[in-house]
């Protein structure tokens, strides 16, 4: 009899024994699954952040520019300079035959052109001197740069010739290569070339999408939400409006980018690729998450607290505004904060709505063609070259931040609003 | 208004039936209120007190299911009727329940709630006179006044009673109806209240729900007995304590059931 109940003691011990071990590991798992993602997204993403210059003796001579002497301010803004940018890279190598100097000129990006005019606009004075001036490199030296480049490879498969990579190598050895902040990958917009491709397009395609989103998403969830809980009779009709809210929120995001097309693009004309069209889109999609969120937490507030109000003489309109709802916010601004994150992340109805064009401009307001930050990590991704790898890593880095961002702000929030509640 | 004895009537209710959708609270019921008078309300759980009391402010109008039929008048005018205006009426008709419900804000504010939406003062030296004195009839002013503009669910149990009370009385209410205001309390803030409520019928009538006979009978001038949704007996509360007519009273109070 004793010894029986020991064995069952025993027995009930290694099971918990055994549960805790499963319930520790699945926890490492999950762990090690996020470290792993975390780290190869840095690992690949950090390179983007340089950039690789080569540092390239330009001659700024009048004859060859078309100048007078003294060139007026329009002159300059004129003047040629598609023989002095050519004959500056030709003077890499004197000695270079045609299809040499041909990829001599590639061996920097096509906009060097427009480097070396800012240049002399910005100082004038430099007008039939000689200087040696930053050109950003193509995006194939500059991954040879960074070492992700493969340059065992026969000829044949690369995109680098042994010509550019000899004369790239002079250059290092004369420290004539260099590299640095890559301001132009938050500046720029969208570009054919990966070293001259920027999320500046769709990181203010996503903003404008988010704010549009959040203008018409949050105060119809709220007054649908506050309505429903607060004044609606609870009758068979708003049981069904319920069901329905619900179910909505479980439809997938694409049949809300169907329904942009069809009604907002076809149907109201609205203007194609734009954060406008993409936040109504979103707004949508974000509505149930926010009312569910919003009548949850009306739910929550203690109906003594109504009550209270009621019985000291406060309309219902009265009770809702002044107590209800002010106590129902920090609930429903994290489940707002929550419903815009999935709408920062959501790609598929944006692809729909033709927020997946090539902008290669950046959007001054909701009605320019934009795209967003998920919508350009996948045309990257889709892309070939080597140099949009990196980019793609590190705009998924700029996604994570920006949605912690918008995390730690509700809790900003939510901490604010329960210290003045409690 | 009509006399009875020899106090004023207050509140008189009137065939008064109350339904939870098919369900059937109070029967007929018949009872006047005598002003300044504290009048207890009595009877086993479930046996419609409260339902009796949120009749009188219209606190059922927030149950869907809830019907109120027959008269309650007051101030000789009908509250069932249609033209009735609830929130004139709650300004009225006060109401502290049993478990304190502060509102989470500060104890400021939550006294000067009432008089703000309902306009009673015109400077911010009138509101802080108005909190003054309010706390101060509810006892409470002596304990609280350093820190009115701390939160007032950071008070203590009795403490936020005595505040309700407080919240209750800021905007001069004719009648205050509590329902079972001590029973979250201990022996000691009980008494507080007690007093208080002694205190509080010089100015105000009281309708006060109990399941303690002996506050019944330290409190109360009059007392209604309720069983199974109708009001069995009532009187004075001398008479119902020592000498009941009627035999369920009897047994009630002597605690052969309920
Ligand atoms: N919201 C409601 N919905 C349905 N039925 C209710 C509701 N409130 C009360 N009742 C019913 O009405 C009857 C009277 O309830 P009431 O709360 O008035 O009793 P009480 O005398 O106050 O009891 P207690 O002493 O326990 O507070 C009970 O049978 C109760 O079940
Ligand atoms: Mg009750």
């Amino acid at each position: 009899m004793n010894k029986n109940k020991e064995k069952l003691l025993a027995k009930r011990y290694s099971s918990e024994k055994r549960f805790q071990f499963l319930g520790k590991s699945a926890i490492f798992m999950a762990l090690l699954f996020l470290a792993f993602f975390i780290f190869k997204i840095f690992s690949t993403g950090y390179t983007a952040f340089q950039k690789t210059w080569l540092i390239v003796p330009v001659n700024f001579d009048v004859e060859t520019m078309y100048l007078d002497a003294n060139p007026s301010k329009e002159d300059l803004e004129d003047a040629d300079y598609f023989e002095i940018s050519l004959q500056s890279m030709f003077n890499l190598d004197k000695n270079a035959n045609e299809k040499q100097q041909n990829e001599l000129k590639k061996m920097v990006s096509y906009f060097f052109e427009r480097e070396i005019k800012q240049e002399l606009i910005n100082d004038p004075s430099l007008l039939g001197k000689t200087k040696e001036i930053y050109l950003t490199a193509s995006d194939d030296l500059d991954q040879v740069f960074k070492g992700n480049y493969p340059r065992d490879l026969p000829e044949k498969q690369r995109r680098v010739t042994d010509y550019q990579l000899k004369i790239f190598d002079q250059l290092v050895e004369q420290g004539k290569v260099e590299s640095k902040f890559n301001l132009s990958f938050f500046t720029y917009p969208d570009s054919r070339e990966a070293e001259l491709a920027g999320i500046a397009s769709s990181f203010m395609g996503s903003i404008f999408s988010i704010l549009v989103c959040l203008a018409i998403a949050f105060p119809v969830a709220v007054l649908a939400a506050i309505y429903l809980e607060e004044f609606a009779p609870k009758n068979r009709f708003t049981d069904f409006i319920e069901v329905n809210i619900n179910n909505l929120a479980a439809v997938p995001s694409i049949v809300f980018g169907l329904l942009g097309l069809g009604i907002l693009l076809a149907v109201f004309q609205l203007p194609r690729s734009t954060p406008l069209v993409g936040g109504i889109t979103l707004s949508l999609m974000t509505l149930p998450t926010i009312i569910i969120a919003c009548r949850a937490s009306l739910k929550a507030v203690p109906p003594s607290i109504r009550e209270a109000a009621l019985a000291m003489g406060a309309s219902r309109m009265q009770t809702t505004m002044h107590h209800t709802v002010p106590l129902s916010m920090p609930g429903t601004l994290s489940g707002t904060i929550i419903g815009l994150a999935q709408a920062l992340g959501e790609t598929a109805p944006l692809i729909l709505i033709g927020m997946v064009a090539f902008v290669n401009t950046i959007p001054g307001s909701p009605m320019d063609p934009a795209a967003s930050l998920p919508v350009q990590i996948y045309i990257w991704a889709e892309s070939a070259e080597r140099g949009f790898v990196e980019k793609v890593s590190a705009c998924i880095m700029v996604l994570l931040g920006f949605l912690i961002i918008m995390n730690l702000f509700a809790q900003i929030i939510r901490h604010k609003f329960e210290k003045k509640w409690s | 208004m009509k006399k009875n004895g020899v106090n004023m009537i207050k509140i008189s209710a009137k065939n008064v039936d109350v339904f939870y959708g098919k369900k059937q609270a109070l029967f007929n019921i018949n009872l006047d209120i005598e002003e300044n008078q504290v009048t207890a309300l009595i009877g086993p759980s479930g046996c419609g007190k409260s339902t009796f009391l949120r009749c009188l402010n219209r606190m059922n109008d927030v149950i869907d299911i809830c019907k109120v039929q027959g008269e309650i008048v007051i101030n000789d005018f009908n509250i069932n009727d249609k033209g009735c205006d609830v929130v004139r009426l709650r300004e009225k008709i006060g109401m502290v329940f049993q478990k304190p419900n502060p509102f989470p804000k500060t104890l400021y504010e939550n006294i000067s709630y009432g008089p703000s939406i309902h306009g009673m003062a015109q400077s911010k030296q009138e509101m802080d006179e108005i909190v003054e004195i309010s706390l101060k009839k509810a006892a409470l002013w002596e304990e609280v006044k350093d820190r009115l503009h701390e939160p007032g669910t950071g008070l203590s149990g009795g403490q936020q009673q005595r505040l309700c009370i407080a919240r209750a009385i800021s905007v001069q209410p004719e009648v205050i109806l509590m329902d079972e205001p001590c029973s979250a309390l201990d022996p000691i803030a009980t008494a507080q209240i007690e007093e208080l409520i002694d205190e509080l019928k010089k100015e105000h009538t009281i309708i006060i729900v109990t399941h303690s006979m002996a506050q019944a009978a330290r409190v109360s001038q009059r007392t209604g007995f309720f069983h199974l949704g109708e009001l069995i007996e009532h009187g004075l509360t001398d008479k119902i304590f020592k000498n009941p007519d009627n035999t369920k009273t009897q047994d009630y109070i002597t605690g052969r059931f309920g």
